[in-house]
């Protein structure tokens, strides 16, 4: 709870960048286990490859977690970690230059 | 079932006015060989494909290319954004303003609308997975055109990360296309 504090107390500029870096991370590991679900599902018994999905998706689940508690939800229908209907809507959109 | 995820796939930030990328870029999203006409394809081939590793592919591949759709949106949509009537009318985007003012909407580079006619579900899985594959050729040549007709890094660094995509998802189809023939050989 203080984390979500202090990070909400910081000036637009400073939240701005930090939101945006954490984006950043869950953009790379996202890309990671689009990657790896792909070469997963015709090889599905590769163990390397599991190994590495197993540990992609794990940070993944923790970076959005962590994402959706100071800035909002990622995923809509129940299905992010933190629910903030508001901050939905007033999250600017992907599409939007920032 | 499917859920959106507010970010996208790839950054996408782009600050310089370039109405006639936007205009060329367009057919990436309802040209014949673009991302709507790929994720509508492979979504819709995948019910009659007669294996598993078949039917998650083209579930996970179509559900990628949805992502691309909206990469190729956000780039039309910033290179847009601050655009005059007089500067439309110059890029040649005036047909377009007429019709969906600065509103993105499914047409190829020439503003023919998108149509099923570009895709096609033929119920045989060899078929099918020779079109995906020809599909994903014709896409990163496509992105190789456009890749021609800039100068602008920021654009060329983003059509190489759609490039690049299509060349894994050919991968893909390829080692599909294998497992395919030889479950089918087994078979017989």
């Amino acid at each position: 709870m203080n984390i979500i504090m202090n990070t909400r107390k910081l000036n637009m500029r400073g939240e701005k960048m930090h939101a945006k870096d954490a984006l950043e991370s869950i953009r790379i590991y996202q890309f990671c286990a689009i990657e790896l679900n792909l070469y997963l599902d015709n090889f599905p018994d590769d163990k390397n490859a599991r190994d590495d999905y197993n540990k992609v998706s794990c940070t993944l689940t923790n970076l959005i977690h962590e994402y959706e508690k100071n800035y909002g939800p990622l995923t809509n229908f129940g299905s992010a970690h933190v629910e903030n209907p508001r901050a939905w809507v007033e999250q600017p959109w992907p599409w939007e230059n920032c | 079932m499917w859920y959106y995820v507010k970010t996208l796939e790839y950054p996408v930030n782009l600050k310089c006015k370039d109405l006639n990328m936007a205009k060329y870029l367009i057919t990436q999203y309802g040209g014949p060989d673009g991302e709507l006409g790929a994720a509508l394809r492979y979504l819709d081939q995948r019910f009659t494909m007669p294996t598993g590793k078949a039917k998650g592919l083209l579930t996970d591949i179509g559900t990628e290319e949805m992502a691309h759709v909206e990469m190729i949106a956000t780039m039309v949509y910033q290179l847009m954004e601050n655009a005059t009537i007089e500067e439309l009318k110059k890029a040649g985007l005036a047909g377009h303003y007429a019709d969906h003012r600065k509103a993105i909407f499914y047409t190829d580079a020439t503003g023919n609308p998108w149509t099923a006619t570009y895709i096609q579900a033929k119920g045989d899985v060899i078929a099918d997975l020779h079109e995906d594959l020809a599909a994903e050729q014709k896409a990163r040549a496509t992105y190789e055109n456009l890749i021609h007709l800039t100068d602008e890094p920021q654009i060329k660094e983003i059509l190489k990360f759609l490039r690049e995509r299509e060349v894994v998802h050919y991968q893909r189809f390829g080692e599909c296309l294998e497992h395919v023939q030889d479950v089918m050989c087994i078979k017989k």
